[in-house]
């Protein structure tokens, strides 16, 4: 618990620490398959399994159109409260 | 007592401890890079990395002030 006193910037001795620092903060999450999510984070673990409240989810989709042009569409979608199970999860940063 | 890496004085988690507070660029197996600097890791290779911005396909992406990386991403640290 010793580590866990000196609070402030200089406090991540570990990488879940920056998370832990994040808690009641809103987050924005990287996830697998070009989705990212940004709300408050309620609850995490070490496996990165999320909690996450007033969610807005950003999902990338790239679709050719006639002219084989790649076009990278979003798809936005809100959520009340989410569990993301910690596997999906690829960066995790707290929004300033 | 593992037997050489002592004698050595070096092993990948030695390295890791030399390069914390060092800007470095964190690859990941989605061809994803980040460049920042190095603020801690962890022995599943979960890394905080503080000033970094993302780049995919050689482009500048997104910049982010702190950024935990979860470790099972990695494809490599190297300190640049």
């Amino acid at each position: 618990m010793a580590d866990s006193d000196d609070a402030g910037t200089s406090s991540v001795s570990e990488p879940l620490d920056l998370v832990r620092l994040s808690l009641d903060e809103v987050v924005f999450v990287k996830l697998r398959g070009d989705r990212e999510l940004k709300g408050r984070l309620h609850a995490y673990d070490s496996h990165c399994n999320l909690v996450l409240g007033d969610v807005e989810e950003t999902i990338y989709v790239v679709e050719e159109d006639e002219n084989e042009q790649e076009t990278v569409r979003t798809i936005k979608k809100q959520e009340e409260m989410l569990f993301v199970r910690g596997d999906s999860v690829v960066l995790i940063s707290p929004q300033a | 007592m593992e037997n050489g890496a002592s004698s050595e004085g070096k092993d990948p988690s030695t390295f890791l401890g030399e390069i914390i507070g060092a800007p470095v660029t964190v690859k990941l197996n989605s061809g994803v890079v980040y460049k920042g600097e190095l603020q801690s890791v962890d022995g599943y290779m979960n890394i905080a990395l503080e000033k970094s911005q993302e780049y995919v396909s050689g482009q500048l992406t997104r910049s982010y002030g702190d950024a935990f990386i979860r470790g099972n991403n990695v494809l490599y640290i190297a300190a640049v």
